[in-house]
């Protein structure tokens, strides 16, 4: 058998149901790692082995009762550290959360506790979840498993670092613009961002409320699709999760494309895209029409405005949500303050980072008095024409395939000064979250030098399982989830 | 559209930042490369689109009108930087 933090989800919770390892020894497995590897990559803001351990040892007491919660009892996962956990510090990554420890957990923390999932630690991000590099955290920079010199995307580059680095077997992240997809892409493990309701965003730090999605990162589409199962539902403290039944989607992964209509959009090969992540695409259509599918090329008009609709929506809604951090009840506190004013003014341009407050202002901006209707309205009408790109083009094809990120792992500090090629990095994962649709990034074929890519499968509302099947097909034909980094 | 400082700046006290001059440099060029980049999006005909305020895929839903999920006093309070008794403390707004 091979050391444990090499199996997959999969594989150590089959070894778990046939008692072939404890929960505890698993644990003990990835502490391990984690002393070998976290210092390099710092994937984690917070690592709390003490509830873990309880956990695990709550997991082999079950065994040992004859009694499973399920295929994650008992496997170590992360969250990123904008899903709230009960006890355990969140910080979103801002320093105006610093040593805010939540009174309750997130539905999804729940559901894993449900599962019996054993909580590692907390993730780093790009503060507030606003960014494509895990660089805007005012704490520290995580690296990209595959070359540490790299960004591991963002945001959610430190669960998609914990993963790649085999240091968890799943974990969870947030979507608001690609942020499970890109990192997924750039570090070689599998990412999906459900359908906008899918997943409840009850105790998720809010950036964008409607653009944010929780899902799962794994290295597999089988793990990807065992955590979406724990995860997904209606939950009543989420009037916008749907209630629509939660297949059993590692059951539904056939591995069949036969039959099923690929679409390929001509605006996804977009300028300055590198020339390996494209001729790769185009390989990954070649080799699914070779398993029976069928291609379709197809039009979205208007992915050209995505990226600017994206950025006035989020920001505005950004800036409605971060208007609860003011000092008062919870978070950063300016200290002597005379006034009201002065206290939120002090503290929230403390306890800020510059990018969370650009994008403050952005919105503050597109929703004042006088460009409302210029920004913040076209933009939304914009959003329609989006949704209806994709409406038509499912009435020609199942599933959308496209690069996840136009380009791989680029070098630490080499694009913060300029945000506006930082959004760049997220034009092709932008319409997904615009429309509310489900999207899953896998790896493809590495660049010459070695850095991971990803391919995007886009699918209709509430059809996890057809994007996943497709994934899945592909994953199986291919090898490229089987690499793991040097580190 | 060209963004001046002055607009910067009651953008930021909208928005209750405060910003250095430095920041405020900072600000008008890197906001003015986003304005300048959503200003392509005026070109585009909306007449008639309804706004998307949310991707809603089919009805909502909702649930009993039953309060439930509540913090105690004490919880809701653990994270305040500054209590008195049972309420969070601001500085005095009316003399």
């Amino acid at each position: 058998m091979s050391a444990l933090y090499e199996l997959t989800l999969a594989e150590v919770s089959l070894a778990l149901a046939q008692r072939r390892v404890s929960a505890s020894e698993v644990l003990d497995a990835q502490v391990a790692r984690l002393g070998a590897v976290e210092p390099r990559v710092q994937a984690f803001l917070r690592i709390d082995e003490a509830g873990a351990r309880a956990a695990a040892t709550a997991s082999d007491a079950r065994r040992s009762a004859g009694q499973s919660l399920g295929p994650l009892d008992g496997v170590p996962v992360a969250l990123k550290d904008n899903l709230l956990t009960r006890g355990v510090e969140t910080t979103a990554g801002s320093r105006i959360l610093s040593g805010y420890v939540p009174p309750n957990d997130a539905t999804v923390t729940t559901r894993l506790k449900q599962a019996g999932a054993v909580i590692l630690g907390k993730t780093n991000l790009d503060e507030f979840a606003m960014g494509s590099s895990t660089e805007s955290c005012p704490f520290h920079l995580t690296q990209n498993p595959y070359a540490l010199d790299r960004v591991p995307g963002g945001s959610s580059g430190g669960s998609a670092a914990a993963v790649a680095a085999r240091e968890v077997f799943g974990a969870l992240g947030s979507d608001t613009g690609g942020s499970i997809r890109q990192p997924a892409a750039l570090t070689n493990v599998v990412g999906l961002k459900p359908t906008w309701g899918r997943v409840s965003r009850s105790g998720v730090i809010a950036y964008a409320s409607s653009l944010d999605q929780v899902g799962p990162f794994g290295r597999t589409v089988t793990d990807v699709a065992l955590q979406l199962k724990v995860i997904a539902g209606h939950d009543p403290a989420d009037s916008t999760s749907s209630d629509a039944p939660v297949p059993d989607y590692a059951a539904g992964l056939t591995g069949s494309v036969k039959g099923l209509r690929i679409g390929l959009p001509r605006e996804y090969e977009v300028a300055g895209m590198d020339p390996h992540v494209l001729a790769s695409v185009k390989a990954a259509a070649k080799t699914l029409q070779g398993l029976g599918a069928t291609l379709v090329e197809l039009s979205l008009p208007h992915t050209g405005a995505a990226l600017a609709a994206y950025y006035l929506i989020a920001s505005s809604e950004a800036s409605s949500n971060l208007g609860r951090y003011d000092g008062v009840r919870f978070g950063h506190r300016a200290e002597g303050v005379k006034t009201l004013r002065e206290l939120y003014v002090k503290s929230r341009s403390e306890g800020f980072g510059e990018e969370v407050k650009r994008r403050i202002m952005l919105g503050t901006f597109a929703l004042s008095a006088g460009y409302h209707d210029a920004y913040s309205v076209k933009a939304q009408q914009v959003r329609t024409l989006i949704r209806r790109d994709f409406e038509q083009a499912f009435g020609v094809c199942d599933v959308v395939l496209s690069a996840t990120s136009p380009v791989p792992a680029w070098k630490q500090g080499e694009k913060l000064d300029d945000p506006l090629a930082l959004y760049l990095m997220d034009v092709l994962t932008i319409p997904c979250n615009l429309a509310g649709l489900p999207g899953v990034s896998v790896p493809m074929a590495p660049t010459s030098a070695g850095l991971p890519t990803g391919l995007q499968v886009l699918g209709r509302p509430f059809d996890e399982q057809t994007v996943l099947n497709v994934a899945h097909a592909w994953e199986r034909e291919t090898s490229y989830f089987r690499r793991a980094p040097e580190l | 559209m060209k963004l001046t400082v002055e607009q910067v700046r009651h953008v930021a006290n909208l928005a209750r930042l405060e910003l250095s001059a430095a920041e405020e440099g900072r600000f008008v060029e890197r906001l003015q490369a986003v304005v300048d980049a959503v200003d392509a999006l005026s070109k585009i005909d909306t007449t008639g689109v309804p706004p998307m305020t949310a991707p809603v895929h089919g009805a909502p839903t909702t649930r009993a009108d039953e309060p439930g999920g509540m913090l105690t006093t004490d919880e809701a309070l653990a994270n305040a930087p500054q209590k008195v008794g049972t309420s969070f403390a601001i500085p005095r707004v009316i003399e």
